[in-house]
């Protein structure tokens, strides 16, 4: 009963997710794997903001991927509003994609270049072959410019006459076209300056009041995470070390700790003392066993290097360390 | 006597103005942060300084730049050079476009040490060697028979920085060192940074659009809008009592431990671009408090007790009128 | 796009080069298909009491063996020449692209395949690939044009892929793919026309080589078969009576030099508008 309820209150549900790329070392060499995510389930609940932070190699993107099953998964399953997205065919997928939508990190990129603001706003319809006439067409473009504060008469104008904010919420607009629930934003501010980022984030707010939007946010800015989100996911090297239920929630895994001790606050009179961490990240494919932390964890002890933790869950706080911060 | 003294700094290109009158002045020991967001001109002033607008067809077009009594503006290229990476030394913000690929990273610090301290090559090597150790590079001599590309990006800055300190430098300027890296390595970096001047007496011009890396770091600090100064003064009091419009809204797009949701303000408008800037006070289009003077009168830097502002309506504090 | 290639074009109009060089082709396009008009006598009127004669007010290039206008014969040669050259060009661009962009998008053993086909194509000059098809399908007009287009595919095709292989991984084909585009989609609509400029510019380029080629094999005899004129065809027998008749070479001669330098000029202004040599150079 509690688990059904849980499912219902979760958009998104993806349990032992698990994606791995093969390379080759050099022409003759041995294969090589990198499990870009490792083993990951992540729980989205639906009207609320769900927050992946970690740094570069920890997977973010990936998932952020798997989960709208723009990447296949190597293994694990992800189920959306109750339906398994592996089962899905082709044509029911592209009309799945109606409900969930990406908005991506490089506002630079992720427009093509030959296409007006009208044009790419016009396409989610296009490809889904909703065709209105023009008239309905033009309401639609207005409408959609209007939700996220973009001047009308920039709907003739490219991409290279946009500064970056304007492309982003281009971006935005074009997630929304076809009225989602799910919207997965990837690291959406981080090409922006900070005046804009924050511009962006306050209109992302108002778009989730005003539609009841789900939000899966991917960022490397433990700050901004800590301010937008409600349940925050930390990944390192592809898995997931730590989930805290709400922002004000005090880590306790020490690469949270770290992450948190290294985003400095604006303000002198809280400095940080930085303690210098030994040890590199790990190269990826050669990773060692045990905790992949332990090569820079200050507590690590032989037990992490050799037993790998389980995520665990505390209550709604869930933990992979074998000596968790108190 | 600061070290470094930057009067009234203009720099042109081509037939734009960039940076207009910029001023500020640093002493050994102490970090100065030059905050502003694109377009701000801070990288052109990292250039100015260092006297490399040439190479982006930029020039000096007014003001002064003293570096430990000498003037630089001017200076002929032949008297630059001795100064360029022994005692003045630049850390750019790509440290992936520094290093050159064909080069083994250790001969690269190597170099620095013969050219400017004349070291032999067993001495510049013992030298690279013990910089690496100090940046925290674990197994300093095999990285230094390293290419950059067996590197991670944070190894590969804190070569960088070992190149920028090899010359035995006074001044270093950063641009956005640690911008392209991973948090948890950006703090290392920062503190790294932090501890060689403390302990070596250097001075530090850190650039960079992060106010918290700025909070952390730095003495003073300089904000850049549009290519002039918008308000200077210490860490502690900029961030306690901004008085610029731009400073304060600056800070306020920064989210803060605990802060409620629903509060974060951006600056409406967009960044402008050079060629683009606005008459009059170059931030008015997007101010809070704009007044029709804004638009037609340049606003003064105004000085009092250590504090720099230019803005019609700020008060400096303790002074009157 | 349709924005860039005006601004781009009527840069490259501007500057003397190119100016000149689109002057100088429209007016061999013109020539060549108003040729009836245009030519003083038609190409075939034979007057055997008046052959080899040197330039006159009524022959302004002489005659040739068989007492006919040479002129005249290199204005219709132009229809020849241009229309096999742009036949053969369009249906090789074409095919390479679909080609090209199948391979470059799809990639897997399709590609793997088509990379082998067109490296083994690449180490043939192509005028032993045009030759060879000739021979197999013997000469005339359509086999010229074949083996013109065969010739030049493994360029186009290459071209392009490394094109679409450049852009696939652009953000905004991912963006489309979250849409729910479809592969069709994908390419017609975002990767073609992002990929086409320098395919196209280089189609231009080739076009200057396929007419050279068209004259060499017509050299040879194996073009176009006479009477219908072709400047190549019309060297070959030049070479009989070249100091008596000189201008039955030099006419056909400087037809192609002039015709291919202003392509050729044309194309490199073209290239310099839309600044993308560092895409159109040889794969």
């Amino acid at each position: 009963m509690a688990e059904t309820s849980q499912r219902a209150a979760d958009l998104l549900q993806a349990r032992g997710l698990t994606r791995i790329f093969s390379d080759r070392a050099s022409l003759f060499g041995k294969k090589r794997e990198l499990a870009a995510v490792s083993e990951v389930d992540l729980d989205v609940a639906r009207g609320r903001v769900t927050g992946v932070v970690g740094e570069s190699g920890c997977g973010k993107s990936t998932l952020a991927r798997l989960v709208l099953r723009l990447l296949e998964a190597s293994s694990g399953s992800i189920h959306f509003d109750g339906i398994d997205l592996a089962g899905v065919p082709a044509p029911a997928l592209r009309t799945l994609r109606r409900r969930m939508q990406m908005v991506f990190q490089d506002p630079y990129s992720s427009i093509d270049p030959r296409y007006s603001v009208r044009a790419a706003l016009l396409e989610p319809l296009l490809v889904q072959g909703v065709q209105p006439g023009t008239a309905a067409q033009d309401a639609r473009v207005a409408s959609l410019m209007a939700m996220v504060g973009l001047n009308p008469t920039l709907a003739a104008s490219y991409p290279h006459q946009l500064s970056g904010g304007q492309k982003q919420r281009v971006g935005i607009a074009r997630a929304l076209a076809m009225q989602p629930d799910f919207l997965v934003l990837d690291e959406p501010t981080a090409s922006l300056d900070v005046s804009i980022q924050a511009q962006i984030i306050g209109l992302l707010e108002q778009l989730q009041q005003d539609l009841g939007l789900t939000y899966l946010f991917i960022s490397h800015d433990l700050g901004l995470v800590r301010y937008f989100c409600n349940r925050i996911v930390v990944m390192y090297l592809g898995r997931v070390v730590e989930i805290l239920p709400d922002a004000r929630a005090a880590p306790r895994h020490p690469y949270t700790r770290s992450l948190m001790d290294s985003t400095f606050e604006p303000d002198p009179t809280r400095r940080r003392v930085v303690t210098l961490l030994h040890g590199e990240i790990p190269d990826a494919f050669d990773l060692p066993p045990g905790c992949a932390y332990a090569a820079r964890c200050p507590q690590a002890s032989a037990r992490c290097r050799s037993d790998r933790p389980v995520l665990t869950p505390d209550g709604a706080h869930s933990l992979a360390c074998h000596h968790p911060l108190s | 006597m600061a070290l470094l003294d930057v009067r009234e700094l203009s720099v042109g290109i081509g037939a734009l103005q960039p940076l207009d009158r910029i001023s500020f002045a640093l002493d050994k020991g102490s970090i100065l942060g030059l905050v502003g967001e694109s377009g701000s001109g801070k990288s052109l002033t990292a250039m100015a300084l260092m006297g490399l607008l040439p190479l982006i067809g930029g020039r000096v077009s007014g003001g002064s730049v003293r570096f430990d009594g000498t003037e630089l503006v001017g200076l002929p290229e032949q008297h630059y050079r001795p100064l360029r990476g022994h005692r003045m030394a630049l850390i750019t913000q790509n440290p992936m476009t520094s290093l050159d690929p064909m080069l083994r990273v250790g001969a690269q610090i190597d170099q620095v040490g013969e050219l400017h301290l004349s070291l032999s090559a067993a001495a510049a090597k013992a030298r690279s060697i013990d910089l690496l150790t100090q940046l925290r590079i674990p197994d300093a001599a095999t990285v230094h028979q390293q290419y950059p590309h067996q590197m991670s990006g944070g190894m590969k800055q804190r070569v960088v920085i070992a190149m920028a300190l090899a010359g035995e430098p006074e001044l270093i300027i950063a641009d956005e060192p640690t911008t392209a890296l991973d948090v948890t390595i950006q703090a290392q970096i920062i503190q790294i940074l932090v501890d060689l001047v403390r302990q070596r007496g250097l001075a530090l011009v850190l650039i960079t659009h992060d106010m918290g890396v700025v909070a952390q770091a730095c003495d003073q600090v300089v904000v850049l809008y549009a290519g002039r100064v918008a308000e200077s003064n210490t860490v502690d009091a900029i961030f306690a009592r901004p008085t610029h419009p731009y400073t304060q809204a600056l800070i306020a797009c920064i989210p803060r431990t605990g802060q409620a949701p629903g509060s974060l303000k951006g600056i409406s408008g967009m960044v402008p671009s050079v060629g683009s800037y606005a008459a009059g006070c170059r931030y008015h289009p997007r101010c809070g408090q704009v007044q029709p003077i804004c638009q037609g009168e340049v606003p003064a830097l105004r000085e009092h007790a250590g504090q720099r502002v230019a803005c019609h309506f700020a008060q400096l504090e303790g002074a009157h009128g | 796009m349709t924005a860039l290639r005006k601004t781009a074009l009527w840069r490259v109009v501007n500057t003397w080069r190119g100016g000149l060089a689109l002057a100088v082709l429209l007016l061999v396009a013109l020539a060549a298909v108003f040729a009836p008009w245009v030519a003083p006598y038609p190409y075939d009127i034979q007057n055997l009491s008046a052959t080899n004669k040197d330039p006159s007010m009524a022959h302004w290039l002489g005659t040739d063996e068989f007492g006919r206008d040479v002129l005249s014969r290199i204005i219709f040669g132009a229809r020849t020449s241009l229309a096999v050259a742009l036949t053969a060009i369009s249906v090789s661009v074409t095919l390479g692209m679909c080609l090209g962009a199948a391979a470059g998008y799809f990639g897997g053993l399709f590609d793997r395949v088509l990379t082998a086909v067109v490296d083994l194509t690449w180490s043939f000059p192509e005028v032993l690939i045009a030759l060879i098809f000739v021979a197999i399908l013997g000469p005339g007009l359509y086999s010229t044009m074949v083996a013109i287009s065969i010739a030049y595919l493994a360029q186009f095709a290459r071209l392009t892929r490394a094109q679409i292989m450049a852009i696939k991984n652009e953000t905004y084909v991912e963006a489309a793919a979250n849409l729910g585009s479809g592969h069709f989609h994908i390419l017609l609509r975002h990767l073609l026309p992002n990929a086409i400029t320098p395919v196209i510019v280089a189609g231009m380029l080739a076009t200057g080589d396929a007419i050279i080629l068209e004259a060499t094999l017509g050299f040879f005899g194996l073009g176009v078969q006479p009477p219908k004129p072709s400047w190549g065809a019309m060297m070959s027998s030049g070479t009989a009576q070249i100091f008596l008749a000189p201008w039955t070479i030099l006419g056909p001669g400087f037809a192609i030099a002039i015709a291919v330098v202003s392509i050729n000029l044309f194309g490199d202004a073209l290239i310099e508008a839309l600044d993308i040599r560092n895409r159109v150079r040889d794969v």
